[in-house]
Formats: C-alpha cells, sequence, structure tokens
C-alpha cells in the first residue's frame, strides 16, 4: 500500500470515528454532572468504613485490590517481556562486567555529577514518604515505586553507569520486583487465612488518618511501591545495557 | 460547554492515531501510542469530574466535602501503568527492530522475514 493510499484510508476512517465518537458524547454525562453511584457512595462511606483517607487508594487497594493484582502482574509480565526481547542474540556479547571506562554524556561535567549524587538521598526520602502515606494523602505504591525507581536512575544520569550497576544489581532487582509481586498476593492470602476472603481487609483498621491505619491498604502499598521500583529499575537497565554494554561480533 | 473534554479527548486521539499512521520512526509511533492513550485519561478524569467538587482526599476536609469520583481516577491509575507497559514493550521490539533489519521506518519494513 502506498503512502497516500495509507492516508485517504485512514483519514476516512477516522473522520467516520470521530463522528461516531462525537455522537456518542451526546449520551454521556454533561461535564460536571457525574451520575454514577459507585463513586457518590465510596465517596460518602468510604472512609468510615476503611480508615484510609485517600479514597483513590482505599479504592486500588482495598476495594478494587484483585484487579490491582492483576494490574500489578501485567508490570511484572512486561518487564519479563522486555527482558525476553532484549535478551543476548546470537552474534552479539556482552563486554566485561566492567567497562574499563565509565560512561559519559556528552557535557556532562563533574558539578553535573556532584549535584546528581547529592540528590540520590532526597529523592529516596521522597520515594518512601509517597509509598508509605499512600492510604493517607495522594501517592501510594505505583507512584512511590517510580520515585525510588528514579533515584537510582539519577546516579546514572550523574554519568556512574557501573557504579549504578553496583548499587543496584540485576540480581537484587530482580528480587525486588519478585518479592513485592508475591507480596500483594500474599496480602490477598492473609485475607483468605485469616477473614475468609480473598483480599479482605483482615488488620485493625486503626484511626483514620494516622500512618499505622486502614488494615492492608499500607501494606499492599509496600509491596507495590518495592515491585514498581524494582521493575522500573529492570527496564532502564536493559534499555540502557543495550547502548552501553552489549556489541555485536 | 458540557462536552469540551469529551472532545478535547477525541481530538488528542485523532492526533494520535495519526502520528501512528504517518510515523516514519518506531520511536516516534510509540511516542504517538502514548498520546493516543492520554485522551483515555482526559475522558476518565472528565467523566468522573462534578461541578464544584475537590480531590477525593479527606486528609484535611470534612468528610461531607462534596468530591469527584475515586473510581474512575483509580482507573487512571491503572491505564497509566499499562500504558507505561506497553511502550516499554514495544520500544524493546523497536530496539531488535533497529538491530535485525537496521531501519526504524516503518516503510522501510515490507516484508515479514522469520
Amino acid at each position: 500500500m502506498t503512502r497516500p493510499v495509507r492516508l485517504g484510508l485512514f483519514l476516512t476512517g477516522m473522520a467516520a470515528l470521530a463522528a461516531t465518537l462525537a455522537v456518542a458524547v451526546g449520551d454521556l454525562p454533561g461535564f460536571g454532572h457525574y451520575p454514577g453511584p459507585y463513586g457518590t457512595i465510596i465517596a460518602r462511606t468510604g472512609v468510615a468504613a476503611r480508615h484510609g483517607t485517600d479514597l483513590v487508594t482505599t479504592v486500588n487497594f482495598d476495594y478494587r485490590v484483585f484487579d490491582t493484582l492483576g494490574e500489578e502482574f501485567i508490570l511484572f509480565t512486561a518487564v519479563l517481556g522486555v527482558a525476553l526481547v532484549l535478551r543476548r542474540r546470537r552474534g552479539e556479547e556482552r563486554t566485561s562486567e566492567e567497562p574499563p571506562e565509565e560512561h559519559h554524556f556528552p557535557g556532562s561535567s563533574s558539578a553535573l555529577g556532584a549535584i546528581g549524587l547529592a540528590l540520590v538521598g532526597p529523592v529516596l526520602v521522597l520515594g518512601a514518604w509517597v509509598v508509605t502515606h499512600g492510604h493517607l494523602t495522594p501517592g501510594g505504591g505505583f507512584q512511590g515505586g517510580v520515585v525510588l525507581a528514579a533515584a537510582i536512575l539519577i546516579v546514572f544520569l550523574a554519568g556512574e553507569y557501573v557504579a549504578m550497576k553496583r548499587v543496584a544489581p540485576h540480581a537484587a532487582l530482580e528480587l525486588a520486583e519478585a518479592s513485592g509481586a508475591a507480596g500483594l498476593a500474599l496480602v490477598g492470602l492473609g485475607g483468605l487465612i485469616f477473614a475468609g476472603v480473598f483480599f479482605k481487609n483482615f488488620i485493625s483498621l486503626g484511626s483514620p488518618g494516622a500512618i499505622l491505619s486502614a488494615g492492608t491498604i499500607p501494606i499492599g502499598n509496600l509491596a507495590v511501591g518495592i515491585e514498581v521500583a524494582g521493575a522500573f529499575l529492570m527496564l532502564w537497565t536493559e534499555f540502557s545495557d543495550q547502548a552501553l554494554v552489549v556489541r555485536s561480533r | 460547554m458540557s462536552v469540551l473534554p469529551y472532545l478535547v479527548a477525541i481530538w488528542v486521539l485523532s492526533w494520535g492515531v495519526y502520528g501512528i499512521v504517518t510515523s516514519h520512526n518506531l520511536v516516534h509511533l510509540v511516542v504517538c501510542l502514548s498520546v493516543a492513550q492520554a485522551s483515555t485519561y482526559i475522558l476518565l478524569i472528565g467523566v468522573g469530574y462534578r461541578s464544584g467538587a475537590t480531590a477525593p482526599i479527606f486528609a484535611e476536609i470534612p468528610s461531607s466535602t462534596p468530591v469527584v469520583d475515586p473510581v474512575v481516577q483509580a482507573l487512571a491509575l491503572t491505564d497509566i501503568v499499562v500504558e507505561a507497559t506497553v511502550s516499554a514493550l514495544l520500544l524493546a521490539i523497536a530496539v531488535q527492530t533497529k538491530k535485525r533489519f537496521g531501519t526504524v521506518d516503518p516503510d522501510e519494513l515490507r516484508a515479514l522475514r522469520g
């Protein structure tokens, strides 16, 4: 198919799709007039029922936690898939585990390195805070996990790729990813064992707003935070390995 | 205008798909897919909005305050995670395409080869 034909076909199809969607919009609730029952019920009863003050996290890690388990394993499987697609192929070899010299970006300087490394600690603390306060304020395991992974990535951005691999070796990342994923499943099993229902919130709920409250929600967040941090670092090292470590023979 | 956010979502989706169809580079194509998928965030957040309501975080507000729908916001989080994983997988395939065929232009990838 030539380019103009493809473009013509696309424009026809897209015009039809856009027109259909525009008509469908007429049947959606008007903006600002959300009518759905579920959100209203959770907004009214969620805090009293689960003692978590961030209702988005309460939905993700209590009411819909079974879906979150699936979502977590989507991430797990996708990272596995990336590792599989980027595996060493015939005719490729990895340079020795310690490349002779550090990788430096064009224009990188010792000032960039120093500031980058100084940021690692604060960003790690921020990530841990976002993970552990997910049930109280905006945040949670997914968001905080990415911040945690970014803290380690800063080591790489500071031009210290080998140092980053030493701080976060591949085996440790795999362990973090796998144990985090298993952690959330274990929270579900805990509900099955102690309360008779898979993923039932079986721990004492505490008082709303306290750091130790909302039962299993902060535990689930912690597990997901560890998994997401490991998963994203695995992704980034897989990709940067392609540029920095893997050589075709 | 009470349907403007939905029209914005359709507009963003259209441009994302347009980018995918006309792309000359697989990496650019993945970014276009992200743009197309961003339209679903707009749609989800738009559907759950309630006039005059605030975020569904009751850390510092009385429990009777009207809030927007927390369920669609939780769905948006799922959406973002899926988007990130899809992008990662497609980018990995783009890397291997470049290695194997020496190009990332979809127009030059004509025949299927084993």
